[in-house]
């Protein structure tokens, strides 16, 4: 199994009302933004990371977002810089580079390759869509979102891979000299796994380039849905998907006693948490869905102008403060329902520890990050990266093996070939028995 | 669906099957839809159908016209209904474009101002404002802009006919599709091009009208003021406590104008 470690990097000094009032973190004015408080904030996360890599994690995770202070790591590229010098062992993890919104891929092919590079070969890249709001942060025509993907990856992997100088006269992106002189340490290229959120159009592109399928946090039973769909994919192309093929991430607040962890639980919720990507004009702009994804919303909803999608509640602007305080009591008020769903674990490292086999039981992924975020106090969370480190990421150690679970450095994704039909991934039964 | 009260057909052009909407006998007028598509049957066609026929093309990507991945930018579209026209045998046509279908119009003009005879422009964006912005469609909900669009919303008959009520998901799907077309032709620099503004000498001669609400809050009324500027003899209207449709918002004055220019 290889485990890992994530964060949004966030600025939680903004005040929560102001992202309630908005429904979004996305279009928070960044007059909010005090920056000596994060320069402090950037530190502390790229010093976790570091301390991750001190207490044995295999991977340190990282993502991208660009305007909101739901993630400050505007430029993970930089980030993973700064690790790559900064860290000895664990892997450097990126999901993902928004290709769609980089307007010159090269530059993106030569920026990994020297992480690569002075990392001593602990990169491992990632390609996402970018969500909505990252395709007006960057200008990037949400129309071609879609092509810009599959070009900008393409060519990212030819800059790596084909002998250069040459030509590139794509449909979106023109090149006359492809020439990087920095290649990747890795042969033939870095691997490359890709994060999620349900979108079916990904997990099949996923499966026929063996990439491994990360889930970001999505609900057990849908998440499982996508690895099937995955593995059928696979078994069509030859091979069955295994954990190798699939990862998972997942809020995990662990703490001394059950209350503290509780209590950092909660402050997930800080601002509305993902519920408060959902604004529709900031989560769907123009031609960024597909023709067959715009008919699936349209029938959801006949009016998809509810941002409801998540979580149901906040349907509307607050009309006043007491209407502002009453949805905001309504969103924390889902805690337990997190809770329930496995959507969130909290606890010490010994109750943490069966709650987490219950989830690997079910998916069986051979990648699992711990997201720990919220604006809980620094000493708790060094407190809780310490006590996954020390005592929850040895027992999960012990668990994979029991279940078998490989991961792509263990056993090469699409590496079990098959003939026929593909066998059923992860236990959905486990999930109903939960319920 | 057919669209209630005209008559419809498809007409190839190149490799694209185009759906046009007709109303009306008589001269032909061009009528070129902005970027939410076509809105349904308004009074002013009424109107006008009594002396024309109006030819009303959806867009590639709108409505039930299949999208044509090579159309990347207004001037694409231009070329592509220069082609329509003249293998039709309208040129050289009448033509009323509104918003992104009045900014078409006029790249149409700029490219050969001959395949017009005359040429109307309803708060047509394809220049940068001199003052103002463009209003930014793509950062608000399509109801939002829509209800944006107008001075008053609640208080525009036509609109509310148009627009009004619950929004269906035949309407969310259209509007979104209406949406990615628009973007695919015209996100960046939004809803203008850079050189319009010079080669507008190119339409000297060609009689045009250009139609505007003194409150445009799509397409400001320095806008309006550029384009009679560049185009040689054209003639501006504007209507008082009116935004970006006029055609609604001041249905019978529009109509008159309108009329009295072609005549």
């Amino acid at each position: 199994m290889h485990i890992m470690f994530f964060t949004e990097r966030a600025y939680h000094a903004v005040p929560e009302d102001e992202v309630f009032k908005r429904r979004s973190f996305f279009g928070v004015p960044n007059k909010f933004f005090d920056a000596p408080t994060g320069a402090r904030l950037l530190n502390e996360y790229i010093d976790e990371k570091i301390m991750c890599d001190e207490l044995g994690f295999d991977g340190l995770m990282l993502n991208e977002h660009h305007g909101t202070p739901f993630c400050m790591g505007a430029v993970m590229d930089v980030e993973a810089a700064v690790l790559a010098r900064a860290t000895k062992r664990a892997k450097i993890v990126l999901l993902g580079n928004p290709i769609p919104t980089v307007a010159n891929p090269l530059r993106m092919a030569e920026e990994l390759a020297m992480i690569d590079m002075i990392s001593g070969g602990r990169l491992v890249p990632g390609w996402v869509r970018g969500a909505g709001s990252e395709q007006l942060a960057n200008n990037a025509n949400p129309a071609y979102n879609r092509e810009y993907f599959d070009e900008a990856h393409d060519l990212i992997l030819a800059a790596w891979t084909k002998p250069g100088p040459f030509r590139w006269e794509g449909k979106h992106f023109h090149y006359r000299f492809v020439n990087p002189w920095v290649l990747p340490l890795q042969k033939p290229h870095p691997p490359i796994w890709i994060p999620g959120l349900i979108s079916p159009e990904t997990v099949k592109w996923c499966a026929e380039h063996r990439y491994p399928y990360v889930a970001l946090a999505t609900l057990l039973g849908p998440t499982l849905e996508m690895f099937n769909m995955y593995a059928k994919r696979a078994a069509d192309l030859g091979y069955q998907a295994g954990p190798e093929n699939f990862g998972y991430l997942q809020p995990v607040f662990c703490a001394d006693t059950e209350e503290k962890a509780e209590a950092m639980g909660k402050n997930f919720l800080f601002g509305g948490g993902f519920a408060h990507f959902a604004r529709p004009e900031w989560m769907f702009p123009p031609g960024y869905n597909s023709k067959v994804a715009t008919r699936r919303l349209a029938e959801q909803a006949a009016n998809p102008n509810l941002p409801g999608q998540i979580t149901g509640i906040m349907d509307h602007d607050p009309t006043d403060d007491a209407d502002l305080q009453k949805l905001k009591k309504q969103l924390y008020d889902t805690y337990p329902q997190w809770l329930k769903q496995s959507q969130m674990i909290t606890g010490t490292p010994k109750t943490i520890v069966p709650k987490l086999r219950h989830v690997l039981e079910v998916l069986r992924p051979g990648i699992f990050s711990f997201w720990l975020d919220g604006p809980s106090p620094l000493k708790d969370r060094q407190r809780c990266v310490e006590l996954l480190g020390k005592e929850v990421v040895p027992a999960l150690r012990d668990i994979g093996k029991e279940l078998g679970l490989e991961d792509p450095f263990t056993r090469k994704p699409g590496s079990v070939k098959i003939s026929g039909k593909a066998e059923t991934v992860g236990r959905a039964d486990l999930i109903e028995a939960s319920a | 669906m057919a669209e209630k009260g005209f008559t419809e057909e498809k007409v190839r052009v190149g490799d694209t099957d185009l759906q046009v909407l007709k109303l009306g006998t008589g001269k032909p007028l061009l009528v070129m839809h902005g970027e939410m598509g076509f809105s349904g049957l308004l009074k002013w066609h009424t109107a006008l159908a009594a002396k024309r026929t109006l030819h009303i093309p959806l867009h590639p990507g709108f409505g039930k016209t299949p999208q044509a991945s090579w159309i990347m930018n207004v001037r694409d579209l231009g070329a592509f209904y220069a082609r329509y026209i003249r293998e039709q045998k309208l040129t050289p046509v009448d033509v009323i474009g509104f918003s992104l279908g009045g900014w078409l119009a006029a790249e149409m003009a700029t490219a050969n101002s001959g395949q017009f005879n005359k040429m109307v422009l309803v708060g047509a964006a394809g220049l940068r404002p001199p003052t103002g912005e463009i209003m930014d469609m793509f950062t608000r909900t399509a109801r939002n802009f829509l209800n944006e669009n107008v001075v008053d919303y609640q208080n525009t008959p036509e609109f509310s006919s148009l627009f009004g009520g619950e929004q269906t998901p035949a309407q969310y799907e259209e509007w979104e599709e209406a949406r990615a077309e628009t973007a695919r032709i015209a996100w960046a620099p939004y809803m203008f091009t850079q050189s319009m503004e010079h080669l507008l000498a190119n339409v000297a001669g060609l009689p045009t009208l250009l139609v505007w609400g003194k409150q445009d809050p799509v397409v400001p009324l320095s806008v309006a003021e550029l384009y009679h500027q560049r185009i040689a003899g054209s003639k501006l209207v504007t209507f008082d406590k009116c935004g970006h449709m006029p055609e609604i918002e001041k249905s019978a004055e529009f109509i008159k104008e309108v009329e009295s220019f072609l005549g």
